[in-house]
């Protein structure tokens, strides 16, 4: 049993693309053991397997073993000693683990405003990215690396901003055109204003053509950072955005059943839709500014998430939390041990490793069903 | 009650709805009936709050313009006519949505909301479904977890709209059946939309004709349902029969007399 939301008359709702579903008897069965536990006990373990690797794998080799002693002895009161030197340490906590943390912060948030934007759009598709978060977040970047400077610290304020205003005026314009927000005249006017801010960057790129690879290297992500005070720059909006997308789960639940039975049912659709896109925006716009348009998590972690665990938002958000960090996590490890000492591009590593995994997940879930 | 004075809704710059005038009293059954384009959904969705409208919608005396969709969901537990259902959520799970406006602090479920749609689906006859997806249900078995749903909501006042399209005739008979009881049972007062004549004039305690957005005749269903006034407002042929003191609606076709001549 897959496709689209049926109606009683099963016949399949307009304007939406089929939702793939998986086998509705396994996700009987494992609700009937009340098992949302495993998913979310699943989560944690790969988010610390995935925290720990971060922070043993690099160029200078120190043991798991060594750094979770280190980590433990960090711990007042518990008198334990470190068997890690001075410079090992510093190399863990100093270099790799604000890395780990920006990671971790940058793919919870991706993966769960994208989960979040599928939800209010109804579309399988929606991530904060196609609502014009990418395209202005990359004239913001562009204009601040062309006109100040690549290493400026306008970069990350400048794309916030794009991205926040491209937002904006994406919804401002869905409701003009409809009187009103409806999710694909939104989605239609996110991809006008994208087409628009795409044409404008790709201008200033070619009058300063000078900045294309700092640019490029911006638009493909990376986590190479400077030092915990990212992290911190970033977090307040990130934990922000999660409290209250979490907090939104079980609403965005009702909205599966459409915004005139949501409303019936006493959800006030429009006010919802407003708060969750607008801190999703936020948060989303808070991660790229710092770490560039790394691409694929918003729609992959959901999906594999929902494919994996069932369609309901109540476990999907905070598994996809977990999820996406961990993700996160072991791409920017293989993008910075693959060509090591060089650098991939983490952007490029999600897309390599998202991709097949989602195919992977899609065919599994396919070949179970018939 | 439920007491509708001077309701209006334009859909496009069309009189949709026209100052239709009607009072529901507590505990009785109403069903609207009349052609298809002749308004009957639209005065169910204006008083369901899902389109604008002008004059007054009241239930229990409050005016439903001023509650937020929470406080209305509370009074109106609407049936729609063609319910979307996420095929992988479970029949319990779908229960549980009609406690929306019910939830507290962060929507968390209380134990009494997890009771209430426990019993709703009870109360259906889908106990032994509740962990099986809406997408696996037959269509009588997913309308019946549509009516728990509203059932969840504990409103005082019924919406049905078209609750019986698309089923047989003995599961049209089923849901029927089970509003009915469900009706007595909690004294609840319902509004409803129906094509079936017959079934509307066996179920309800009055009918509403609705034909081009006015209210054209409302009465018991002995006084709606007669053959001028079917015949002209639906542009059909029907005999209406008194069958067992009900009236049934008969179409009638127009080479009929012809065939039954005598050979």
């Amino acid at each position: 049993m897959t496709g689209g939301p049926s109606r009683i008359a099963s016949k399949s709702p307009p304007n939406e693309a089929a939702w793939p579903s998986a086998k509705p008897y396994a996700t009987a069965r494992v609700a009937a053991i009340g098992v949302p536990w495993r998913w979310l006990l699943g989560g944690i373990a790969a988010l610390i397997v995935a925290v720990l690797t971060g922070l043993a794998l690099g160029p200078a080799g120190i043991s798991p073993a060594a750094i979770a002693a280190d980590l433990l002895a960090r711990l007042p009161g518990l008198g334990l000693g470190t068997s890690l030197s001075q410079l090992d340490s510093t190399v863990v906590w100093e270099l790799r683990a604000p890395r780990v943390a920006l990671g971790a912060l940058v793919g919870a948030v991706l993966a769960v405003a994208g989960g979040s934007y599928q939800a209010v759009f109804r579309n399988p598709l929606a991530d904060p990215y196609l609502l014009g978060v990418a395209a202005g977040a990359g004239l913001g970047a562009t204009v601040a690396i062309a006109y100040v400077g690549a290493s400026s610290a306008w970069l990350p304020g400048a794309a916030f901003a794009g991205a926040v205003v491209a937002v904006i005026a994406a919804y401002a314009l869905g409701r003009t055109v409809t009187g009103g927000p409806n999710t694909t005249s939104l989605i239609l006017a996110g991809v006008a204003v994208a087409a628009f801010l795409s044409a404008v960057q790709t201008f200033v790129l070619q009058q300063n053509s000078e900045s294309v690879r700092p640019v490029y290297a911006w638009l493909l992500g990376r986590l190479s950072t400077s030092g915990w005070s990212d992290v911190a720059l970033i977090a307040p909006y990130v934990l922000g955005s999660l409290i209250v997308l979490l907090a939104h789960r079980r609403v965005l639940d009702v909205l599966r059943v459409g915004d005139d039975e949501a409303t019936s049912l006493g959800v006030s659709v429009t006010r919802v839709r407003l708060v969750v896109v607008a801190v999703a925006t936020l948060g989303t716009a808070a991660a790229v500014s710092v770490s560039g348009l790394i691409g694929f998590v918003g729609v992959v972690i959901p999906h594999a998430v929902r494919l994996m665990a069932g369609a309901s938002y109540r476990l999907v958000l905070p598994v996809s939390m977990l999820f996406g960090a961990s993700f996160l996590c072991l791409a920017d490890v293989l993008a910075r041990t693959v060509l090591s000492p060089a650098e991939l591009p983490i952007g490029v590593v999600t897309a390599c490793v998202g991709a097949p995994f989602l195919a992977v997940v899609l065919r599994r879930v396919r070949g179970s069903d018939t | 009650m439920i007491d509708i004075a001077g309701a209006l809704v334009q859909l496009d710059g069309v009189r949709v709805v026209d100052g239709v005038d009607l009072q529901v009293p507590v505990g009785t059954w109403t069903m609207l009936i009349g052609p298809n384009g002749a308004g009957k959904t639209t005065l169910l969705r204006a008083v369901a709050g899902l389109v604008a409208h002008s004059g007054t919608v009241r239930v229990d005396g409050a005016d439903l313009a001023t509650l937020g969709a929470r406080a209305r969901a509370r009074l109106l537990a609407l049936v729609p006519q063609d319910p979307l259902l996420p095929p992988e959520m479970t029949a319990s799970e779908y229960t549980l949505l009609g406690r929306t406006a019910h939830l507290g602090f962060l929507g968390r479920t209380s134990a009494r909301d997890e009771e209430v749609a426990r019993e709703a689906v009870a109360r259906l006859g889908l106990t032994g479904l509740a962990d099986r997806p809406l997408g696996s249900m037959s269509g009588g078995e997913r309308q019946r977890a549509v009516l728990a749903r509203a059932l969840a909501q504990q409103a005082p006042v019924l919406l049905l709209d078209e609750p019986t399209t698309s089923l047989d005739v003995g599961r049209q008979q089923d849901v029927l059946d089970l509003v009915a009881t469900l009706q007595t049972e909690r004294g609840l007062t319902v509004l409803g939309a129906m094509h079936d004549l017959t079934l509307a004039g066996q179920y309800a305690d009055r009918l509403a004709l609705i034909d081009g957005g006015h209210m054209i005749a409302q009465g018991r269903p002995d006084q709606v349902l007669v053959e001028t006034l079917i015949a002209h407002h639906y542009r059909a042929r029907v005999r209406v029969e008194n069958v067992g003191g009900a009236p049934v609606v008969l179409p009638t076709r127009a080479l009929l007399p012809a065939r039954a001549a005598p050979r």
